[in-house]
Parts: C-alpha cells; sequence; structure tokens
C-alpha cells in the first residue's frame, strides 16, 4: 500500500475511534482521558492493532498536544490570580505538595529506581487534574460552594509548582551534573519570576502586539508565539511545556477568553492523541505486574488528596461535609501526570515508571470523578439527619 | 449588609450574603458572562443547594424586576437626606393633557426647572426617559427639584 495511504487509514482510525471513545465518556459522565489511554494500549506495540507508520507522526502531534495543554491552562489564570493565591493558600499548597508527593517518592526508592525515578513519581502522585476536577465541580453544581474556592487556589499553587518542578526534572532527566543541573533550575525560576513580573507590569504590550480582531489571526499569533517559546524554553532545558504555560500566564483578560475558545478545539484534538501516544509507548503486557503497586498508590493518593482538602478547607471555616467534598475534588488525576510520566518514559528512566503511571491515572482519573458522584447524596444524607 | 466577594481563580468572581432571614445567597460571575444565582443549604450552609445559571437577558431582567421599588424608595431616602431636595411621584390622570403625548412636548425642565427622572409604568421603571418618551395615563412620573417647581410640574401633568 502507498505510504500516504497507510497513514491516512492509521490517523483516521486513531481519531475516529477517540471519537467513538469520547461519545462513550460523555453518555457515561466520565472523563475521556482513561479511555483515551486505553485506547493506545490498544493500538501500541503488543495492543490488539499494533500501528506501523504514523507513530513518528503521532509523536510530534502529542508534542504540541502537551504545549496546547499547558497554554490553555496558562490562559485560565492571570498573574495577579497567581500572586494572590500563592499569599493566601501557601501553607495548604506545601501540605499537598509533601503529603502527596511523598508516597510516589518512597514507593521508587523502596523499588530501588533510583533518585531520578522518584522525583518523577512523586509528580505523578501529587498533581491533581485540574481539567478533571473543574468539569466534576461544574457537572455537580459544587462551584457556588464556600470550599470551592479553596480546591482552585490549591489547583493554582499545583500548576505553579509544576512551572518550577518541569524544569527541575527536564534536567534531572537529561542526566546533566549537579552544577549545569542548578544552572538550568536557576534559568528556569529566573524565567518564571521575569515572566510573572512582565505580565503583570508590561502585559497590555504583549496583549496588543497579539490582539486582533480576526479570529484567524489571533490564533496564528498565540499559537506561534507559545510554539516558539515552548522552543526556546525547550533549548534552554527549562521544558517545552513550562514556556507555553508561562505565555498563557502573559495574556489576560478578553483577549486570554477569546484564545481559549479559540484554542480548545486543537487543544482536544492534539491532547487526545498525546493520551494515545502515551498508550502507545506503553507495552500492556507489562501493566499486569505493577497493578498491585498502582492499586495501593491509588488507595494512599486518594488518603493523602482528601486529608489535604480536608485540612485546607478546615482553615478556611468549611465544616465537615464541605471539608470531604474537598477532598474528593482533588482525588482525580489525569493529563499533568501523564506529561510528567512522558517525559519520564522518553528519558528512559525506569521500564515500569511508564505502565505504573498509566495505570494509576486509568484508576484515578476514572474513580474520582464516580467518587464525587457517589458521595454527594451520602454526605447530603449525613447532614440532613444531623442537624447542627 | 456585608457583601462577601471571592476570586474563583479560572472562572471568575462570588459576591455572597445572608439575608435578614437567615438564608445565604450568592451570585457567580463568570468570565464568560454567564452569572449563577447561588442558593445555599439551610442544613450544610457550605453547599449550594441552588445554582440557577442565567444568560445577559435573564440576568437583566431579574435586576429590573428586584430593583424597579427600589429606585424609586432610594429617591425618598434621597429626599430625606438632602434638605430642599424634593422628589415626588405624579400620576398622570386620565383627563391629563399629556396621556399620549411626549415628555419633550410637556417641556417641563425649561418651564420649570424639574427633572423627570423616571417613570414608572405598570411596576416597571423607565429610568431617564427620553424627550420621545410618550406618557400614558396611569403612569407615575418621579420627579426632583424643590419644593416649588415640583408642584408646578404637579400643575403640569394635571391641567397642561
Amino acid at each position: 500500500m502507498h505510504h500516504t495511504a497507510i497513514v491516512f487509514l492509521e490517523l483516521g482510525a486513531i481519531v475516529l475511534a477517540l471519537g467513538v471513545l469520547g461519545a462513550l465518556a460523555l453518555r457515561f459522565g466520565i472523563s475521556p482521558i482513561p479511555l483515551y489511554l486505553v485506547a493506545g494500549l490498544a493500538f501500541g506495540e503488543g495492543g490488539l492493532v499494533p500501528l506501523e507508520t504514523s507513530e513518528s507522526f503521532v509523536a510530534i502531534v502529542a508534542e504540541i498536544g502537551v504545549v496546547l495543554l499547558l497554554l490553555t491552562l496558562g490562559l485560565e489564570y492571570n498573574a495577579n490570580e497567581l500572586v494572590t493565591s500563592l499569599r493566601g493558600n501557601a501553607l495548604a499548597g506545601v501540605v499537598d505538595l509533601v503529603a502527596n508527593a511523598a508516597p510516589g517518592v518512597i514507593a521508587a526508592l523502596l523499588l530501588g529506581w533510583g533518585p531520578v525515578a522518584a522525583v518523577a513519581l512523586g509528580g505523578v502522585t501529587y498533581m491533581t487534574s485540574s481539567g478533571i476536577t473543574a468539569k466534576v465541580l461544574s457537572d455537580l453544581g459544587w462551584i457556588g460552594n464556600r470550599e470551592t474556592p479553596v480546591v482552585l487556589s490549591l489547583l493554582v499553587f499545583e500548576d505553579l509548582t509544576m512551572a518550577v518542578y518541569l524544569p527541575v526534572l527536564t534536567a534531572l532527566l537529561a542526566g546533566v551534573g549537579v552544577l549545569s543541573g542548578a544552572v538550568s533550575v536557576g534559568i528556569a525560576l529566573l524565567t518564571v519570576t521575569v515572566v510573572l513580573v512582565v505580565s503583570l507590569k508590561f502585559g497590555r504590550f504583549i496583549e496588543a502586539f497579539v490582539s486582533s480582531p480576526s479570529a484567524e489571526v489571533l490564533l496564528l499569533k498565540v499559537l506561534g508565539l507559545a510554539l516558539l517559546v515552548a522552543g526556546i524554553a525547550q533549548q534552554l532545558q527549562v521544558s517545552a511545556a513550562v514556556g507555553a504555560f508561562l505565555v498563557g500566564i502573559a495574556l489576560s483578560g478578553e483577549l486570554a477568553h477569546e484564545a481559549r475558545a479559540l484554542l480548545a478545539p486543537l487543544r482536544d484534538l492534539f491532547a487526545a492523541v498525546f493520551f494515545v501516544f502515551f498508550g502507545l509507548q506503553t507495552d500492556p503486557s507489562k501493566i499486569p505486574p505493577v497493578v498491585g503497586l498502582a492499586v495501593l498508590l491509588a488507595v494512599i493518593g486518594m488518603a493523602t488528596k482528601l486529608a489535604t482538602g480536608a485540612f485546607a478547607a478546615r482553615r478556611a471555616g468549611v465544616a465537615r461535609a464541605g471539608r470531604a467534598r474537598a477532598g474528593i475534588g482533588l482525588i482525580p488525576r489525569g493529563e499533568f501526570n501523564i506529561v510528567i510520566a512522558g517525559l519520564a518514559v522518553a528519558a528512559g528512566v525506569h521500564p515500569d515508571l511508564g505502565p505504573l503511571a498509566a495505570t494509576y491515572v486509568l484508576i484515578l482519573a476514572a474513580f474520582g470523578p464516580l467518587a464525587a458522584r457517589l458521595v454527594e447524596p451520602l454526605l447530603t444524607r449525613l447532614v440532613r439527619s444531623s442537624p447542627s | 449588609m456585608d457583601i462577601q466577594q471571592t476570586a474563583l481563580p479560572g472562572i471568575g468572581l462570588k459576591h455572597e450574603f445572608d439575608t435578614h432571614s437567615g438564608r445565604h445567597i450568592a451570585v457567580i460571575s463568570h468570565r464568560s458572562g454567564r452569572r449563577d444565582l447561588i442558593v445555599y443549604d439551610r442544613n450544610d450552609p457550605d453547599r449550594a443547594c441552588e445554582a440557577i445559571a442565567l444568560n445577559d437577558d435573564e440576568a437583566d431582567a431579574l435586576v429590573e424586576l428586584l430593583g424597579a421599588p427600589r429606585i424609586v424608595q432610594r429617591l425618598n431616602d434621597l429626599h430625606r437626606e438632602i434638605e430642599g431636595l424634593v422628589s415626588l411621584q405624579l400620576p398622570i390622570p386620565a383627563g391629563s393633557p399629556y396621556a399620549g403625548r411626549t415628555l419633550g412636548e410637556a417641556r417641563i425642565r425649561t418651564r420649570t426647572g424639574a427633572s423627570v427622572v423616571a417613570v414608572v409604568r405598570r411596576g416597571q421603571v423607565q429610568t431617564s426617559p427620553g424627550p420621545d418618551y410618550r406618557f400614558e395615563a396611569g403612569d407615575v412620573v418621579v420627579v426632583v427639584g424643590d419644593e416649588e417647581n415640583t408642584s408646578e410640574v404637579s400643575d403640569i401633568l394635571t391641567d397642561g
């Protein structure tokens, strides 16, 4: 068969399969991310229908998917919000980081995977999926709840932590020495700070450059800028994803809102392919040996997020039912855990890390929203039966 | 009344307060322009038991309905606060020469110096009506001025 024909057939099959899986996820009210991962497992090496030729193209699409995920995340926030959130909730944010990264770090060290894998696995167990959590909050009508600002500011803190964490991880994965590693972390911190200051003080200049009455021009300018900065960031070993995130932060207000709406369909396509690509790289036959560990980590991951949410909500003066909801809202893991695991897998840290992360995210991306749905009526009844 | 404002990063702003009847309510202004009217649970004051999404038109309509009687009341408060300032609510009687004619034709400000700040028609308030606003019998005209010129307006609207 002609090369182009094969590529089109394979890509068509992937995207169509994702569409069908997306519809399925919608039908059952769950996040499509676990289904996309499963699709990747089916298409990949050792899967049901392995791909032959288009894997290198899919790899590029997946990279762009990561850039778009982080760019649209950055567009959701403006620099002011980040700074305010950081000031008000630093303690809860640190508790979140320590309590949730620790299980991953400890597990990797106990397994003898080495310190680099420990840093990567810590990131995988730490991050809550802001995408899935936002969807849970909105689907269950929890946005107005009094614990919700607490949950949202924890998510903001996590996203900011990621802006510092990803460059550190990138440097460690590149296997650079302590000195050049420290230099690249220094560059990363400096870049993040400079971008925050620039967008606080001079955001309007960037906006004046990007802004356009034409949706087409706006889309091209924002996407071009994000890819360019991502490329520079990658070259400086700061991580492409962080570059894109910072571009998103620098844009704010109406412009950011418009750009987000324009980029959303692109992000959905490219990010879906990214999840498939991660699945592609994971050999399904490697999963069964790590299932036990993944389940154990998932259970611990739920407990630590519940405790984190309860602690943070309690500090904000929220009562018991609200504390439980805050914890449950934080359980879902998803896109960014896979982004972190993807970096580690690409660097070949440990053969079991990919399958473990995939299983972990599969469990928590699917179970997190489900838990919220199940617990909601339970909590309501509990409160009704014990009037305060 | 104490209105609390909370930022919802990535979503928008929340304004909330307690009513005198002991309920807690809030309005969430989404960045997309959507508004949610939130009513909190009596038993679990942290939980939104009703979240009603309103589009622009619906939010405007609600503001109008809740705000209409308040405008007249606020004018009366203003009247009480500022010595010498008078606001009157003057009905257009069925036999008024201006029923069916416009505000511009009445030349109220030119003739008296008082201002028509609003017209209440069937419970709806039209604030700052323009010169082409057409009066109907039964309208209540809200006039602001001093003791003398507001009573002149009253005469104009009744007898021409």
